[in-house]
């Protein structure tokens, strides 16, 4: 296949005056374990409404091994596992018919469903709770239901919106691990939202998208060496001046975000001695550090990650 | 096409089940025709001086299909509820990314909401002995035609609406806007021909006006003749429009999810 498995080209949508996304490109190649990551607002979750073809981008095209998504999304649905950043189970049912029920509505039915349904029950270590309804399960069990649900179908490609949020560590853990042996053992493709960094360090590619476009793309390796070096961050009680006189004798550039300083530069920890001889009273603190996703994040938009809240979008 | 079956039937069996987990649901529909008739009739009794007599069973009566026509229409309306349900508690939306049509959608759950109502009219109907009523088989055939077509159709009508809006309580004041004037002017109160000439038109409009004169010639025993099968054929139209309306609703507003 030359074509892009999945190939989403300039889509832009926007609610009413506001702009959620602008011309947002990208492409997922099978078996990824691809990630869309931004702040509040920055365009992930239209990003996800349009993939699980709930909305329909205002321009651009999206493409679904070669089929068109947004004319023809009868043709994408069957293929699609979806999971909702807010639950979509039936509270009144059992675990076990959420996911039978579910089935249902794609079209399965009999021994071959219900056997489905079985393996989907072990493999997400639910028989014990087959027979409960679903609204008297934690939030980690009933988004365990819910990633169980979303596989009934056997999607080609399973999206999740903001996966583990609102999860405990042990839950958020127990997410990752379960989502690492779908890609690794069943080969699934996988697209996941968040506004962790941490969570798209685990990624094979992320998107970063803020303001509804798209920032950049790549590899978390890739997107790290686009740094250079290492991480200097300072705090200092006077940043401004700190910043200018740096700047001024070393001739690096210096970002300020709140009341820390950052450098970027290569061998930083031969850098730090000569900063403290030529500032010894300013510098309050000094830590070194590798280029994280962060530092990406706030070396290409000038804003410390999540510092903006914006709304639920 | 087997899809849209297997998919409706589905929906339309959870609407049921849901209903039956719900044990408030239940008790209600059992006792809601009890406590009405119940009132109803000692109101009536202590009324007139004769008691039990002539008169009262007359009442009783005359009111029996208003009665049954009233709890059908909320029943069925409020059984729609579950769509504004559905949505706010995020069920709605793995529906509508699935390959179901909103052929499919609409019609298990009106079907479905249709069937609740369709079982409290039964409870209702098992009443008609004590207001005077001795049906045949085939008048009972045709008086159970009339109570489903008349779920049916409100249940379209209130699936429209609840799509449109985001709360119960919304909801509710819009339904009660919509209800009691339909139900006034169904012939459950005054009859169709002694109505005055601007009243006329807005119930010649009103489908339960169809259902409403169906179930009153069912009851009477005029069975199968044009007097129940032209206002229950008027009816079905009345509700195959609602549910057309309503899927064209829905490909409006796909994204009506928060």
């Amino acid at each position: 296949m030359s074509r892009s498995w999945i190939q989403i080209e300039e889509i832009s949508y926007a609610y009413r005056e506001r702009a959620a996304l602008q011309k947002v490109s990208f492409n997922i190649n099978q078996g990824e374990l691809f990630c869309v990551v931004g702040p509040n607002g920055g365009g992930k979750s239209t990003t996800f409404k349009i993939l699980s073809t709930l909305l329909k981008p205002q321009s651009g095209t999206v493409l679904f091994w070669g089929e068109d998504g947004v004319t023809h999304p009868d043709q994408i649905r069957p293929h699609l596992g979806v999971v909702f950043q807010s639950p979509a189970l039936d509270k009144k049912l059992s675990v076990e018919e959420n996911i039978l029920y579910h089935g249902k509505l794609y079209g399965l039915s009999g021994a071959r469903l219900k056997n489905k349904v079985r393996d989907l029950l072990q493999r997400f270590n639910l028989q014990d709770r087959a027979g409960e309804k679903t609204e008297k399960l934690s939030g980690g069990l009933k988004r365990r239901v819910e990633i169980a649900k979303s596989l009934v179908a056997e999607p080609r490609l399973l999206i999740l919106d903001e996966p583990t949020t609102g999860l405990d560590p042990v839950s958020r853990r127990e997410m990752w691990t379960y989502l690492d042996q779908l890609r690794k053992q069943d080969g699934l493709t996988i697209l996941f939202t968040t506004h962790l960094m941490d969570e798209a360090e685990t990624s094979s590619r992320t998107l970063f998208l803020d303001h509804g476009r798209v920032v950049t793309m790549g590899t978390p390796a890739e997107l790290k060496q686009q740094l250079g070096g290492d991480v200097i961050a300072l705090k200092s009680e006077k940043p401004q001046a700190l910043k200018e006189a740096i700047e001024k004798k070393f001739s690096v550039p210096v970002k300020q975000v709140d009341e820390e300083l950052r450098i970027e530069k290569s061998a930083g920890a031969q850098f730090i001695p000569s900063l403290i001889e030529a500032f010894p009273h300013q510098i309050l603190s000094v830590t070194l550090g590798k280029p994280t996703l962060e530092d990406l994040f706030i070396h290409l938009t000038g804003r410390r990650f999540g510092a903006e809240q914006g709304g639920a979008a | 096409m087997k899809l849209l079956l297997t998919g409706s039937t589905t929906l339309l069996r959870r609407e049921l089940i849901r209903f039956y987990r719900q044990r408030s649901r239940i008790i209600g529909s059992l006792a809601m025709p009890v406590i009405v008739w119940g009132l109803l009739g000692t109101g009536l009794q202590a009324a007139f001086p004769s008691g039990m007599g002539q008169e009262t069973r007359e009442f009783l009566k005359y009111f029996f299909p208003g009665n049954l026509i009233l709890t059908l229409l909320f029943t069925a309306i409020f059984s729609t509820i579950s769509v504004i349900e559905d949505r706010n508690e995020g069920f709605l939306q793995s529906v509508l990314v699935s390959p179901l049509s909103p052929l499919g959608l609409v019609l298990g759950k009106v079907v479905g909401g249709a069937l609740i109502a369709f079982f409290q009219g039964l409870v209702f109907l098992s009443l008609a002995p004590l207001a005077g009523f001795d049906l045949s088989w085939n008048q009972l055939a045709w008086v159970l035609l009339s109570i489903f077509m008349i779920s049916f159709s409100m249940t379209g009508l209130g699936f429209f609406f609840a799509w449109k809006l985001d709360s119960v309580q919304g909801f509710h004041a819009v339904m009660n806007l919509v209800l009691f004037p339909m139900w006034l002017l169904s012939g459950a109160f005054f009859p169709l021909e002694s109505a005055s000439w601007f009243i006329k038109p807005l119930m010649w409009i009103n489908p339960l006006t169809y259902g409403m004169t169906a179930l009153k010639s069912a009851l009477a025993g005029v069975s199968g003749e044009p007097e129940v099968l032209l206002p229950l054929t008027i009816l079905f139209a009345f509700g195959i429009v609602f549910l057309v309306a309503c899927v064209l609703n829905m490909n409006q507003k796909r994204e009506a999810v928060r």
